[in-house]
């Protein structure tokens, strides 16, 4: 097999990873928007906080340190332990369900039954403001995220030697593909089938799709809307932290972690809003469809290089697709059908 | 207040209601009614009567519509209800299966009718019983399982309503216009569920119907709304022998035709004597 094919290969299957990373996000957007129409502008902004949370709870950070020390004048900034990646997970989550009761009881209560506009533009709103509030509290300085289940069984990164050295045998060529990417594909499965078993078979999960179908109905049956959509953006907030964590440990936990979201648009698109395995496929297509356009137009290496775009496809080969679907399939690939009898 | 006409004690009573909905719309303007236990009550009159919203009003599902009640009160076994959640209703044993049907479409028939015994907290077994319950007044129901609710019939979603209301173990059922879209022969079919879930399960029904017919047929009681008021109200089957009813609600005369001129006096002296 000839060098360039392998190399096609291993664009591709990088491609696939990063867009598991794309679903990852993707995900978040579509169990809100399902469950109460809402379109959440700061999901990207909740992965960011979520994973300055991790990290800041794993280092000791004192919380707030910049305001209490220019309150109280002292010069305190750590806690001086550290805390094991798993119990730092869990206080993350629960900050992230704190996060979420604080969403539902200040904003969207009282915009229970408004245009979806205002409840985008209160979106905005609070991803704004939460961008604030994460670097306010864990301060807005670059860290790096590690995450070890136990002492030297860390987040994995760099080549995947197995992998590479198989590629190697059997092609007389290496494979690069990163550990990370491996493991975030594995996790992010993993997550999938959880939530797929939570809304299908648990009642807490047919609520959620209840509410999603007919708000009132809903609530005619006795569940409590507030409720279920506490549940939802404690959700979403899990899965914008397993989101955070994957990409924290990828590039840094950093501002620019927030601006995901915006690559999460297109995998909506494309996948359709309302639909799970949609965000994921999405994902996918994406993460791969702009990896391989890069690779055979943007450096134009296929095809004898008749194109060659002169690279950075990239930063709107999704968008350019996604604007293609939605003219020629504006509900997306998976979006929900509208049920109409005739 | 008016007399129910029954001597069993009244289940809910309903004093002289104001509802205004988005602060400016005045919907109802005194509603009063008394909804005797086991029995079944019928809500009449035409569109924008106010039968829905007098339903909505007890099962507290209006104030999610921006509606509100501005005067009067509503009480269930003697207590006030106006202030408890449509969660709450539900857990003290009343419901209501909205019109229109209201499915969850995307939920098959049986997760409909779990849906309803989401606030249960008495055990699996129990449920599962009451479940099967359910298929044997609609056994329609037990063959379509399966199916998105979305894309079984009409009369099958109003039976997966009904049936979710069912679910729930309720002691009232608030009914908002079951007939809705139906063809006759399956109107007759839900009204004769109705009566044999009253007979047989001791539900109450409060039930809102524009089909005067059919409702004063099954229901022991009646009251007719015009414009969010009572204007006349009484046990069914001396409802269905007044001459109004007769020729405003059920479409018969016995003086042949009447020219328009009295049809209007009719409805202005209605408005003064309520």
């Amino acid at each position: 097999m000839s060098e360039q094919i392998v190399y096609a290969l291993e664009v591709f299957a990088n491609g696939l990873m990063s867009g598991v990373l794309y679903a990852l996000v993707a995900l978040g957007f579509v169990l809100i928007y399902k469950a109460s129409g809402i379109f959440n502008f700061a999901q990207g902004v909740m992965a960011l906080f979520a994973a300055m949370t991790l990290v800041g709870i794993q280092n000791g950070q004192v919380p707030f340190a910049h305001l209490i020390n220019a309150v109280l004048g002292t010069h305190i900034h750590h806690f001086g332990w550290h805390i094991h990646s798993v119990l730092a997970l869990i206080f993350t989550v629960g900050v992230m369900i704190l996060l979420a009761v604080a969403i539902q009881r200040f904003v969207f209560r009282h915009l229970v039954g408004q245009e979806p506009i205002i409840l985008f533009m209160a979106t905005i709103g609070l991803a704004y403001f939460l961008e604030g509030f994460s670097d306010l509290m864990w301060n807005s300085e670059i860290k790096t995220l590690k995450f070890c289940v136990a002492e030297g069984t860390c987040l994995p990164q760099g080549m995947n030697m197995a992998i590479d050295e198989a590629a190697y045998n059997a092609f007389g060529t290496g494979f690069f593909i990163d550990n990370l990417d491996i493991s975030a594909a594995i996790v992010a499965v993993m997550l999938v089938i959880a939530l797929v078993a939570f809304s299908q078979y648990t009642k807490q999960g047919r609520a959620m799709r209840a509410v999603a179908d007919d708000h009132q109905a809903a609530l005619s049956v006795g569940i409590s809307l507030n409720f279920i959509w506490i549940l939802v953006w404690s959700v979403a907030g899990f899965v914008a932290l397993v989101a955070g964590i994957m990409w924290g440990a990828k590039s840094g936990v950093q501002f620019s972690l927030s601006l995901i979201a915006l690559k999460a648009l297109p995998v909506l698109m494309l996948g359709g809003f309302t639909s799970i395995p949609g965000a994921i496929v999405g994902g996918l297509i994406i993460g791969v469809g702009e990896k391989m356009f890069e690779y055979c137009f943007g450096t134009g290496q296929c095809f004898g290089g008749i194109i060659n775009l002169g690279g950075a496809t990239e930063n709107w080969f999704a968008y350019v697709l996604a604007l293609v679907f939605l003219v020629f399939r504006p509900q997306g690939l998976f979006g929900e059908k509208i049920i109409e009898r005739v | 207040m008016l007399d129910a006409g029954h001597t069993d004690e009244a289940l809910l009573e309903v004093n002289n209601i104001e509802v205004i909905y988005n602060h400016v719309i005045l919907v109802l303007k005194g509603v009063s009614l008394s909804v005797p236990k086991g029995g079944i009550t019928a809500l009449l009159g035409g569109n924008g009567a106010g039968k829905t919203t007098t339903l909505k009003a007890i099962s507290n599902l209006l104030r999610s519509e921006r509606g509100d009640v501005t005067k009067g009160s509503i009480e269930y076994r003697g207590n006030n209800i106006q202030d408890l959640d449509p969660a709450d209703l539900v857990k003290n044993g009343v419901i209501q299966v909205m019109e229109g049907r209201h499915c969850f479409e995307h939920l098959t028939v049986e997760e409909n009718l779990l849906t309803g015994a989401y606030t249960r907290t008495d055990g699996k077994a129990n449920i599962q019983a009451d479940l099967e319950k359910v298929y044997a007044y609609f056994p329609r129901l037990k063959e379509r399982r399966k199916s998105q609710a979305g894309y079984t019939s009409g009369g099958e979603q109003q039976m997966v309503a009904m049936g979710r209301g069912l679910m729930s173990k309720p002691e009232m059922i608030l009914l908002d216009e079951p007939s809705m879209g139906l063809a006759p022969q399956l109107v007759e079919e839900i009204f004769t569920i109705v009566k044999n879930l009253n007979e047989q399960e001791g539900v109450t029904f409060l039930l809102a119907e524009q089909n005067t017919n059919v409702a004063l047929r099954f229901a022991n009681y009646g009251y007719i709304l015009e414009s969010g008021r009572v204007v006349m109200d009484g046990p069914a089957d001396e409802l269905r022998e007044n001459p109004d009813v007769k020729e405003f609600y059920l479409g018969m005369s016995d003086e042949g035709r009447k020219s328009f001129r009295d049809v209007r006096s009719y409805r202005r002296r209605k408005r003064w004597l309520s």
